[in-house]
C-alpha cells in the first residue's frame, strides 16, 4: 500500500479566527490515501470533516480561516505551496469533490449539461461536440435515464438523488485520481442513499480512482471502505482497516459510533446515541476532547492530551486508558454493543 | 404565453380601474376646491364661480364627475384648468423636456452601480470596498439640494459652465454645434446629481446581492471544478445576482413620468416633476389626475415587463 501513496496529510491545522475566539476546526490531523483506495473520514457533525476536505482543494475561506500548520502531499507535492493558478488545475481534474447538499450545489440558471461540460472544456483542449458527447456518456454512467434529453434540463427539474448523480458525473468528468465525497448521501432518502453508495463503489472499481468518503454514519462505510479514520473535535482518534475497527474498536468514541449504527442495537430498543454533543471548536475541553462524554474517563484524561497509541500494526487509537485495559486483557469483547453498560459500569 | 399575456392584461386593467377610482377620490377628498382658489380676488364673483363650477362639471355628483373626467381624458378633450391647454399636449411637452434628463440619469445610474457594486463585493473588505461604502453612505445621507448647490458653485466658478435651465438664454442664433454643446452642458449637472443618489443606493444593493450569491453552495461547486475566478464570479455568481434587478428594471419605467421636483426646481428645468408639483398647488385636477393615471399605466406596464423578463432569465419560472 505504501508504495502507491496518493495523498498524505500530515499534522494539518486549520483555525478560524473570530473576533475574540479561535475555532480550532481542524487541529492536527494526519491521514493517507493510496491509489484506488476508498478511505473514510468518520465523525459526528461539527468534527471538522468538511473543513479538512475543503482544505485539500484550497477552498477554505481565508480569512476567517487560516492554515496554521501541516502539509498536504498529493503525489509527493505539497498542495499548500501551490499558487491559486496551480490549484485551479488540480481542482476538478486531479481532485474533485461531491458535496453534501445536492439541492443547492448545482447552479439553478444553467442546464446540467452546461455545468458538466464546463469542467471538460475548462481542463481539456477539446471541442464542444466532444464535450457534449462525453457529458451524455457520463450521465449514462451515473444512471440518469435518457441522458440525451436530460442534458438540457435545468437542475430544478431533477430529484435530489438525480442531482447528486449529476454532481458525481461532474466530479468524474476529467477522470480525477481522487474524489472527495462529503456526506454524499446524508441529504437523501434512505433508499436513494443505498443506490448512490452502490454507484460510488461501482464507479470507483471501474475507474480505479481513490475516494475519500466523509460520513457521520459508520454503517454507511462498512461494506465499501478499505480504511477508516475516526475524527473527533478536529483530531483523528482512531484509525484502522474496516474489519479491525468494527471488530475491535479501541477508542471509546469509536465504540459509541458503532453502537449508534441503526440496526446494531437490539430490536425494539430505541436507537442509541452518544450522550452529549461535539464541543464547539472554539471551546474544547482540556486534555482529551472526548473526556466529558467518555464512559472510560479517568482524572488524567482531563489534564493530558492523549497521544496516538499503536494497538496493533496499522491500528491506532488516541486513548491510554483503553490501551492499559487492553494490555491487561480487561477490555470487554463486543464493546460497541455494550457501550451503554460500560457507561453504567464506569459511573459505578 | 398568449394566455399569460391575456390574463395579465385583464388583471392589470382591473387594477388600473381601481387606481383611477381611488386617485380620483383622494383628490376630491382633499380639502379645498379649485373654485376656491382665490376667494378674495374681486374678479371671482359668485356668478363667475357658478359658471366655472358648471363648466367644469363641479356641480355634478362625484361618480358623474368621474365619468366626465375619464371620458374627456380618453377622447383627448381634457384641458388644464389653469391655462385651458389640452392636458395631454402639456404633458407631452414636459415629458420631452424630462426625457433627456431621465435617459442620461438612468444610464449613469445603471452603468456605474453594477461595476462598482460587483467589484466591491468581490474584493470584500478591501480598500476599494471600504471607500465605496463610505462614499455611498455619504451620498445617501447628504441632502440633495445642499449637494446640488455645492456642485453648482464648483462647476460655475471653476469650469464656467452654464447650469441653469435647459439652455443659455438668447443663444438661439449661434451655430448648431455651440447650441448642442450648450444643451449638453445644461444636461450634465442635473443628470449627475439625479444619478448620484441612485448610484449610491443601487451599488449598495448590487454589492449585497452579489455577496449573498457568492456564499451559495453552487459558487463553491464552481470553484471546486477548477474554474478561473473570473468565470466563478462573472458567470456563476453574477448571473444569479442579476435576477432581482430584472424586476427593478421594469420599475424604472414609471420614472419616465415622475421626474425629480427638487432637481428640476434647483436647475429651473421645465420638466414633468415641476409641472405636476405646480399642478397640485394650483389644484389643476385634470393635470394631476392625468399624470397619476399615466404613471399608473407605466407602473403596470413595468411590472408586466419584469414578469416577462424574469421568465426569460430564470429557468425556474415558467408559465
Ligand atoms: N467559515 C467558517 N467560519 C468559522 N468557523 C467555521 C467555518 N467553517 C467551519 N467552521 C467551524 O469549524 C468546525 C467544523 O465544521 P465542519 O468541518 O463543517 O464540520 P463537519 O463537516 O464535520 O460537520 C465547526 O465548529 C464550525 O463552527
Ligand atoms: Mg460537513
Amino acid at each position: 500500500m505504501e508504495k502507491d501513496l496518493l495523498l498524505s496529510v500530515n499534522n494539518l491545522k486549520v483555525y478560524f479566527h473570530g473576533e475574540e475566539t479561535i475555532s480550532k476546526a481542524v487541529d492536527g490531523i494526519s491521514y493517507e490515501v493510496a491509489k484506488g483506495q476508498i478511505v473514510s473520514l468518520v465523525g459526528e457533525s461539527g468534527c471538522g470533516k468538511t473543513v479538512s476536505a475543503l482544505t485539500l482543494l484550497g477552498l477554505v475561506p481565508c480569512p476567517p480561516g487560516k492554515i496554521e500548520d501541516g502539509e498536504i502531499l498529493f503525489r509527493g507535492k505539497n498542495l499548500l505551496n501551490f499558487s491559486e493558478q496551480q490549484m485551479q488545475k488540480v481542482r476538478g481534474r486531479e481532485i474533485s469533490m461531491v458535496f453534501q447538499e445536492p439541492m443547492t450545489s448545482l447552479n439553478p440558471v444553467f442546464t446540467i449539461g452546461d455545468q458538466i461540460q464546463e469542467v471538460i472544456l475548462n481542463h481539456e483542449n477539446v471541442g464542444k461536440e466532444i464535450a457534449l458527447k462525453r457529458t451524455i456518456t457520463l450521465l449514462k454512467d451515473v444512471g440518469i435515464p435518457s441522458p440525451e434529453e436530460r442534458v438540457n434540463d435545468y437542475p430544478h427539474l431533477l430529484s435530489g438523488g438525480q442531482r447528486q448523480r449529476v454532481m458525481i458525473a461532474m466530479a468524474l468528468a476529467c477522470g480525477p485520481d481522487l474524489v472527495i465525497a462529503d456526506e454524499p448521501t446524508t441529504a437523501l432518502d434512505v433508499t436513494v442513499q443505498a443506490q448512490i453508495l452502490q454507484l460510488f463503489r461501482e464507479l470507483q472499481q471501474k475507474r480505479n480512482m481513490a475516494v475519500l468518503l466523509i460520513t457521520h454514519n459508520l454503517g454507511v462505510v462498512a461494506e465499501i471502505v478499505d480504511r477508516i479514520y475516526v475524527m473527533y473535535a478536529g483530531i483523528i482518534v482512531e484509525t484502522g482497516t474496516v474489519k479491525e475497527v468494527f471488530k475491535d474498536p479501541f477508542h471509546p468514541y469509536t465504540m459509541g459510533l458503532l453502537a449508534a449504527i441503526p440496526g446494531s442495537s437490539k430490536k425494539g430498543k430505541p436507537l442509541y446515541s452518544i450522550p452529549g454533543s461535539v464541543p464547539d471548536s472554539a471551546y474544547k475541553p482540556e486534555g482529551c476532547p472526548f473526556n466529558p462524554r467518555c464512559p472510560y474517563v479517568q482524572d488524567e484524561c482531563k489534564i493530558k492530551f492523549p497521544e496516538m497509541v499503536n494497538f496493533k500494526a496499522g491500528h491506532q487509537a488516541r486513548c491510554p486508558i483503553t490501551y492499559r485495559l487492553w494490555e491487561n486483557q480487561e477490555l470487554p469483547k463486543n464493546r460497541h454493543f455494550g457501550f451503554e453498560n460500560v457507561k453504567r459500569a464506569g459511573q459505578a | 404565453m398568449i394566455s399569460f399575456i391575456a390574463r395579465n392584461a385583464v388583471r392589470k386593467s382591473i387594477t388600473l380601474f381601481f387606481v383611477s377610482v381611488i386617485s380620483f377620490l383622494i383628490i376630491y377628498l382633499a380639502p379645498g376646491e379649485p373654485s376656491q382658489i382665490d376667494p378674495l380676488n374681486p374678479m371671482f364673483t359668485k356668478e363667475v364661480l357658478e359658471r366655472f363650477r358648471k363648466e367644469f362639471h363641479l356641480d355634478k355628483p362625484l361618480h358623474i364627475q368621474y365619468l366626465y373626467f375619464y371620458r374627456d381624458l380618453f377622447t383627448g378633450k381634457s384641458v388644464s384648468w389653469k391655462d385651458n391647454r389640452p392636458v395631454l399636449g402639456k404633458i407631452w411637452e414636459r415629458f420631452l423636456n424630462s426625457l433627456p434628463l431621465f435617459i442620461l440619469g438612468t444610464l449613469i445610474t445603471w452603468t456605474l452601480s453594477f461595476p462598482v457594486g460587483i467589484r466591491a463585493a468581490i474584493s470584500r473588505g478591501s480598500f476599494y470596498d471600504r471607500s465605496t461604502t463610505f462614499l455611498a453612505y455619504f451620498l445617501i445621507s447628504i441632502p440633495g439640494f445642499f449637494f446640488a448647490y455645492i456642485l453648482i458653485i464648483l462647476v460655475v466658478t471653476q469650469l464656467h459652465v452654464p447650469v441653469i435651465g435647459m439652455q443659455t438664454f438668447g443663444l438661439s442664433s449661434a451655430n448648431s454645434w455651440t447650441l448642442l454643446m450648450d444643451r449638453l452642458w445644461h444636461l450634465f449637472l442635473p443628470s449627475v446629481l439625479g444619478a448620484a443618489g441612485g448610484v449610491a443606493i443601487l451599488s449598495r444593493y448590487v454589492r449585497n446581492q452579489m455577496l449573498e450569491v457568492e456564499s451559495q453552495d453552487y459558487v463553491r461547486t464552481a470553484k471546486a471544478k477548477g474554474l478561473p475566478s473570473d468565470q466563478v464570479h462573472y458567470k456563476h455568481a453574477l448571473r444569479n445576482a442579476l435576477l432581482p434587478f430584472v424586476t427593478m428594471f421594469g420599475l424604472v419605467l414609471p420614472g419616465l413620468i415622475g421626474g425629480s421636483v427638487i432637481i428640476e426646481s434647483i436647475f429651473s428645468w421645465p420638466g414633468m416633476g415641476r409641472m405636476a408639483y405646480e399642478a397640485i398647488l394650483a389644484r389643476d385636477y385634470p393635470v394631476i389626475l392625468t399624470v397619476n393615471f399615466v404613471s399608473a399605466i407605466l407602473v403596470l406596464a413595468g411590472t408586466f415587463l419584469s414578469d416577462l423578463l424574469y421568465m426569460v432569465v430564470d429557468p425556474r419560472i415558467r408559465l
